[in-house]
């Protein structure tokens, strides 16, 4: 029953709208900012990663601001990023991010793209009771440093289990060679998921080589491949290597498919490699051609802000940032531990590279894709779901 | 062989001549720790743990390249080794002993709180010892590895060092992963833990004891050790060598030996570092850490500040740990101007911010100002 004490109160509030809306004092809300931190390789053998995940974060806190901010707890906010270097190097991490958080007293913060950077970050947030979300630290020991630590990306256990699941079920091939960075931990981790899995689907690795990131003749391990026959090698490094590593296998007259993680996500890859690269396939967040409609609306948003296709990692840090402010918008107030609670309670949220659900480890448990070079453009293969 | 061997000067009496100095070097770390430490904000007092290890590579460095004169490239390596030997000793003895890795310092010892413990406890005390057998494995390593090859000048030893460094480097990244659970950790033998200690993914999980009372009686300790060292009979043999191999030599100096004592002295202290660095929260120690880009970080330091000159040297991590991090406001020309600002150094100053002086050598100020009037007619006008 609506009372005339209600009325009252309605026409009362509607007025003070009204006055508020009017008087000049507050011509628009005074809205506060809210800080949030970003730390990233902006410079650095891997800076295409932290400047993609950089302009994905940026285009994410752009959008949620020009909706007028988020609201925590009754009160809106608008966001304010900041993005430091960490050069890529780990020892560098806990400088950069004891900066993010007592000197510009962000309130969550995202990063790193290297799990061994991450892997530095996350103590010194969870030291200071900030949330941290990593975009794409896929190592799995990152998120067990501590409550505070989340991440959007799947876990590498997981992509050895895709690209394994890949080449014996969608390619139907059994004999696989494995050339791996046995200087990255993330190489070296795949590695181990890949054997795993792809033996225990009844496929074979015939042969298993070593390299160091950074060298520039791969003749030797490639010829070592070569004599076993492989149908299929994996390769689990990054970018800068696989493309080097594709043109001098090319030259040695082998002709089969390579498979990769998302370390092989660049621009620069297909760039240096050309036609090396044909008919390879890697593991990858997203794949900028599947017609799902959140990826085009993506895509084009992101071409229309810093052209170019956005690769895996600008969805990533895309994703990232938006997971954060649906979980604002959840939060009981923006101090860490209900920060913390709100992004520990993301249930199926509709993002970029998939749905996201946040488990009991703090990792996300979402499809990965397999992408292929036909035509002179990486096209989407096929999405593996995860195991169940 | 000449009849007249000289009298040879002992190491230990040169270094160990009156305890003042070290009780003082005590006072200072304390006040570091107890006063400097809770009334900065943790970015800045992060930045003077930064500038505190930094000092003792490039204080320890300088006993190789600056007073002796021999161009190692290869500190990361003996920083590294001292960094994983005592991060395994501290995390590998935790483990065994409490079963858990985490740190159990007292007020002493960490960046963070420390409010209502003791000043120090039995964790720091295995800290203290993890630090000395890092620095001491790290000195053993430097004997092995100068003995033979300091009989090479120059160049060649620039390439062995480098190479040792790179060793090192390759050898970490083969180890296995750190035990992270109890369990395994006490099932493992004493023979197999050494070998758990992270590979390519880096040693996490190290405690962290490191604050700024460790690190900066590390610092005193060692610039201590670096002034006798440089005012001794000891020293004095190092300055030969790098004045002239030849007429050291020939004036009876066992140029080899004592070439091998910079080397074992130096890498003893980097081998500090290294512990110290290890045991630092948001650090990482990986086996990048022993790589030739993290040597040359120590170089740029040692050159800027001026080859033998131990406050340059100071000065000098001073300034490259700072200007990347004052310029952070710049983003991405911050590496740029980072650079250009050194070779604006070199190019100003070719023998380092000091030369071989101190800074508070008469002649460092007469130098300086001698430089000043040669700019004088532009100064004059001014004024």
């Amino acid at each position: 029953m609506r009372t005339l004490r209600s009325r009252l109160v309605r026409a009362g509030l509607a007025l003070a709208g009204v006055a508020a809306l009017a008087s000049p004092a507050c011509g628009r809300q005074p809205t506060e900012t809210i800080k949030i931190g970003h730390y990233a390789s902006l410079t650095g053998s891997e800076a295409t990663f932290g400047k993609s995940t950089d302009n994905g974060i940026r285009l994410a806190v752009d959008e949620v601001n020009a909706k007028g901010g988020v609201t925590i707890a009754g009160k809106t906010y608008k966001i304010e990023l900041v993005s430091d270097d960490t050069e890529g190097k780990p020892e560098k991490a806990g400088t950069v991010v004891t900066k993010l958080i007592t000197k510009d007293k962000v309130k969550a913060v995202l990063g790193e793209v290297a799990s061994s950077v991450s892997l530095q970050g996350a103590p010194v947030c969870q030291a200071y009771g900030v949330p941290m979300i990593t975009p794409s630290s896929t190592n799995y020991t990152v998120t067990q440093k501590g409550n505070m630590i989340f991440r959007v990306c799947f876990i590498d256990p997981f992509q050895g289990f895709a690209c394994a699941k890949f080449a014996k079920d969608e390619l139907k091939l059994t004999k696989a060679a494995i050339l791996f960075d046995q200087a990255a931990a993330y190489s070296v981790g795949l590695k181990d998921e890949f054997i795993k899995h792809f033996k225990s689907m009844g496929g074979t690795i015939v042969s298993e080589q070593a390299y160091t990131k950074g060298a520039s003749d791969f003749n030797a391990q490639l010829t070592r491949i070569r004599e076993t026959n492989p149908e299929v090698i994996f390769i689990p490094g990054y970018y800068s290597d696989v493309a080097k590593i594709s043109i001098q296998a090319r030259k040695l007259g082998m002709t089969m498919p390579l498979l990769g993680g998302d370390g092989w996500d660049s621009e620069e890859l297909a760039k240096n490699a050309g036609e090396a690269i044909d008919g390879c396939f890697y593991s990858n967040h997203y794949a900028p051609d599947q017609p799902t409609e959140a990826i085009q609306t993506f895509v084009s948003k992101y071409q229309q802000r810093f052209g170019g296709i956005p690769d895996g990692l600008a969805a990533l840090g895309y994703d990232a940032a938006n997971v954060l402010f649906d979980a604002m918008a959840r939060a009981k107030s923006h101090s860490g531990k209900d920060l913390r609670d709100a992004i520990a309670a993301t249930k199926n949220f509709k993002a970029v590279t998939g749905t996201i659900t946040i488990n009991d480890q703090r990792d996300a448990v979402k499809p990965a894709v397999i992408v292929e070079r036909k035509g002179g453009k990486w096209a989407f293969r096929a999405a593996i779901e995860p195991q169940r | 062989m000449s009849h007249e061997t000289p009298p040879t000067p002992g190491l230990v009496s040169s270094l160990v001549r009156g305890y003042m100095p070290f009780v003082v070097a005590v006072g200072v770390a304390i006040v570091m720790q107890v006063v400097v430490r809770p009334n900065v904000d943790p970015y800045p007092a992060k930045l003077l743990l930064d500038i505190g290890i930094n000092c003792i590579l490039a204080v320890s460095l300088t006993m190789v390249n600056g007073f002796t004169g021999q161009f190692s490239m290869g500190h990361a390596g003996f920083m590294a080794v001292g960094g994983y030997a005592s991060g395994a000793i501290t995390y590998y003895t935790s483990m065994r002993v409490w079963g858990a890795g985490e740190a159990r310092g007292g007020v002493l010892s960490g960046m963070l709180g420390g409010e209502g413990l003791p000043w120090l406890t039995v964790g720091d005390g295995l800290f203290l010892f993890s630090l000395i057998v890092g620095g001491v494995v790290a000195a053993g390593l430097g004997y092995l590895v100068g003995l033979p090859s300091l009989r090479l000048k120059g160049d060649y030893l620039a390439i062995v060092t480098l190479g040792f460094g790179e060793i090192v480097r390759v050898v970490i990244q083969q180890t296995s992963p750190v035990l992270t659970s109890a369990e395994e950790v006490r099932q493992a033998t004493i023979l197999q833990l050494p070998t758990h200690v992270g590979g390519s993914l880096g040693f996490s999980g190290i405690p962290y004891y490191t604050g700024l009372f460790w690190v900066y009686l590390g610092v005193c300790v060692t610039l201590i050790v670096a002034f006798r060292l440089k005012t001794s009979t000891f020293g004095r043999a190092f300055l030969s060598i790098r004045n002239d191999e030849i007429a050291a030599e020939a004036m009876g100096v066992n140029t080899t030996r004592y070439k091998v004592w910079a080397f074992v002295i130096a890498a003893f202290f980097a081998g500090i570092a290294g512990g110290l660095f290890s045991h630092t929260l948001g650090v990482g120690l990986s086996p990048e850490a022993a790589g030739f880009l993290r040597s040359f970080d120590v170089i740029i330091m040692v050159v800027l500040g001026g080859l033998g000159s131990i406050s340059g040297a100071v000065a000098a991590a001073i300034i490259v740990t700072l200007l990347p991090e004052w310029l952070r406001g710049v983003a991405e020309y911050r590496m740029i101007i980072y650079a250009l600002a050194l070779i604006l150094i070199m190019i100003f100053r070719p023998k380092g911010l000091f030369g071989v002086r101190e800074v508070w050598d008469r002649a460092t100020w007469a130098w300086l100002s001698r430089r000043k009037s040669g700019t004088g007619a532009r100064g004059g006008a001014r004024e």
